[in-house]
């Protein structure tokens, strides 16, 4: 028998308030040049998605082009190893091989009735740019992805994909030449262009409204988990759910129904890079402090000047200095748990998954992967992990590790 | 408020000259000698950045100023020290512009009471918005005599654009195109923005800046405002000069005519 249901007041992780906040984190502090943009956007996101057509437009595209509603998988393998109930959420299994479009479908009926005719979007990994290339395509929109030009070179194959599907990759050369050096040349472009350009931020992320419009659109991934564990389990509730956390918009989508569930363990998993204290790391969490970027306030790595700090991860996704604001206020709060894993035990897990569950994980998704080794777990514990993506993006990075060729 | 700044715009109605230049630019020491070298050029203004590694509202050539600046290890507590060593003799108003990040790690009490002992009369946080500004901040920048300066833009609504009014002091800095800094737009393509501003008989004088290039386009603005902020096209004038006191005079006199 379960615990009686506890509930915390309604959406109080989940939601942020109407300015923005996710307790002391979140608002919009950006320069009056995107004002126009953001408030256009804050006033209408709602509304919009609010509307049947809107609603109708995103279910079948979610069903029919995405392939949702993606599956919920019991590891059987895995879940013999560690004495206990894995259950994996299959989002690698979505077109283009990741959470990510799932934002982008819903953006995307967003911009066109917001009347835009141009989408920009940051990527690090390239399944942001690659799910809003798509998107793009079919709906015969312009579209820009802004990438450092370190991702470029270690996520060739996603570049490619941008460009067949008809986008234009520019390379981000300043700063650390990763995803917040992308951010930025985003977010200047659509200073630049703020008439015709919808911006499609990749993660929750960015000034409000931003968040929670990323967080709704991922909400999705609990809705179903909910759905599929009451048809496995005869419940609807796990005992942990578990995601990776770069920006946050997975473990976002993830953790969303269930945040108000004091019962449910919420563990979100950052990069550790080459370890916490390396000073080659990107556990924002363990090394940030409250600060602003890209247009909200959350946790955030930077120096004691206030200048923000160069992280560092094997997954570009991950390699970012910053989580979004609900993250920083469920880490703040201790309502999640956030741990952290190293480049080395992401590839190490990788490999894992690969050979027992013949599921080869992307580099993001292989953190979360490794977490359960820093878990203990009861025999009747219900476990889900979110899969955000699959592993082909990572493919060189993985033969160019030396457990591939050990393995030889 | 009463401050230089306040002053400065009771005395002089028109043609008011702000010059933009990054602190610690081209040089960790640069900041001392071109303040004084754009006074005695004959600048009216001048707004001192305080260099960010992630300046969004700034195109590649404030950008890379702050870069370099930073390399060059330049802080706030550092700026400061700076403006104390020339405090004595500087007349013409100071106003430091920057980003809220470090200014909030700074802490914003410590800031404006270190910004107002250094002899700043006025502060520009382009990403702090009013709503934070009236919940928390307004009546600190107030004790400590500081104006605080709001930018709009072409896009910002009429209600807006007097929400700002009534926020600023000192002046209101209006941005010629919704576009980071260091733009080449005409300035003569924007000038029914500029008589519309004009038209609304706003409380506070009016700056106009972003893209200003050279003497046509300050001239085209002074027509329309009390004057203009230069910015890129003097960070590009003394980016690669050995001699930034000999550019800053030339630079001053071009642009003032
Ligand atoms: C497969 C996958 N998982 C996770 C992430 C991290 O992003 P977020 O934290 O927003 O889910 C990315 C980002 O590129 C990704 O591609």
């Amino acid at each position: 028998m379960r615990k009686p249901l506890k509930k915390y007041k309604h959406h109080q992780f989940s939601s942020p308030d109407k300015y923005g906040y996710y307790g002391e984190f979140g608002g919009a502090f950006i320069p009056e040049m995107l004002h126009a943009n953001v408030e256009n956007l804050r006033k209408n996101y709602l509304k919009i998605a609010g509307t049947k057509k809107f609603k109708t437009a995103f279910n079948k595209l979610l069903k029919d082009f995405v392939g949702r509603p993606t599956p919920l998988f019991y590891a059987e393998n895995l879940s013999r190893e560690f004495g206990t109930n894995i259950y994996l959420k299959r989002e690698d299994l979505c077109h283009t091989g990741a959470h990510k479009i799932n934002n982008t479908v819903g953006q995307i009926l967003i911009a066109e009735a917001l009347g835009k005719k141009r989408i920009i979007a940051e990527t690090g990994a390239g399944q942001h740019g690659v799910a809003t290339a798509t998107v793009c395509a079919l709906k015969g929109l312009e579209c820009i992805v802004y990438m450092g030009e370190k991702d470029i070179e270690r996520q060739a194959p996603n570049v490619a994909r941008m460009k067949m599907l008809g986008a234009k990759v520019v390379p981000a050369r300043s700063g650390s030449k990763t995803l917040k050096d992308a951010t930025n040349e985003a977010i200047r472009d659509w200073i630049n262009n703020s008439e015709d350009t919808h911006y499609i931020i990749g993660s929750v992320v960015g000034p409000h409204p931003y968040p929670d419009m990323v967080a709704r659109f991922q909400s999705v991934i609990s809705k179903e988990i909910k759905k599929q564990l009451k048809k496995q389990t005869g419940s609807e509730l796990p005992t942990h759910v578990i995601a990776c956390v770069g920006g946050g918009s997975n473990a976002a989508g993830t953790f969303y129904h269930f945040a108000e569930d004091k019962n449910v363990q919420l563990i979100a998993v950052e990069a550790a890079g080459c370890g916490v204290d390396s000073g080659m790391s990107a556990a924002t969490t363990q090394l940030g402090s409250v600060g602003v970027l890209h247009g909200s306030k959350s946790l955030l790595m930077q120096t004691a000047d206030g200048q923000v700090t160069e992280p560092h991860s094997i997954s570009a996704g991950l390699d970012y200095p910053g989580i979004g604001p609900m993250h920083a206020n469920l880490y703040k709060t201790k309502r999640a748990t956030f741990l952290n894993i190293t480049d080395y035990e992401a590839l190490d897990a990788a490999f894992h998954l690969s050979k027992t569950e013949g599921i080869i994980p992307a580099l993001e998704t292989a953190h979360a992967f490794a977490a359960l080794h820093k878990l203990t777990f009861k025999k009747e514990d219900v476990v889900v992990i979110n899969l955000s993506g699959r592993g082909d993006k990572d493919l060189s990075t993985y033969m160019k590790s030396a457990q591939f060729l050990n393995n030889e | 408020m009463n401050n230089t700044l306040t002053q400065l715009f009771l005395q002089k109605k028109e043609r008011i000259l702000n010059v933009y230049c990054t602190a610690g630019f081209p040089a960790l020491d640069s900041t001392v000698k071109i303040i004084e070298a754009l006074q005695q050029a004959g600048a009216d203004i001048i707004e001192i950045g305080m260099p960010y590694s992630d300046p969004l509202a700034d195109g590649p050539v404030i950008q890379q100023s702050n870069l370099k600046a930073l390399q060059n290890g330049m802080t706030i507590s550092l700026l400061f020290e700076q403006l104390q060593q020339v405090k004595k003799k500087v007349t013409i108003p100071l106003i430091l512009m920057g980003y809220y990040n470090p200014v909030m790690q700074y802490g914003l009490q410590k800031f404006c009471e270190d910004a107002a002992a250094a002899g700043t009369a006025g502060i520009i946080l382009p990403d702090l918005p009013t709503y934070e500004y009236e919940k928390m901040y307004k009546s600190i920048f107030e004790k400590n005599g500081l104006s605080f300066i709001f930018l709009i833009t072409p896009q910002t609504s009429e209600a807006r654009i007097r929400q700002a009014d009534k926020l600023s002091s000192g002046f209101l800095y209006a941005v010629s195109s919704s576009a980071t800094t260091g733009g080449s737009a005409s300035m003569n393509d924007k000038v029914g923005y500029f008589a519309k501003l004009q038209f609304m008989k706003l409380k506070n004088p009016l700056l106009i800046g972003f893209g200003i290039n050279n003497a046509d386009d300050f001239d085209t603005v002074c027509k329309y405002a009390s004057g203009a902020v230069v910015g890129s096209a003097y960070i590009k004038a003394i980016a690669h000069v050995d001699d930034e006191v000999a550019t800053t005079e030339k630079f001053v006199k071009n642009i003032k005519g």
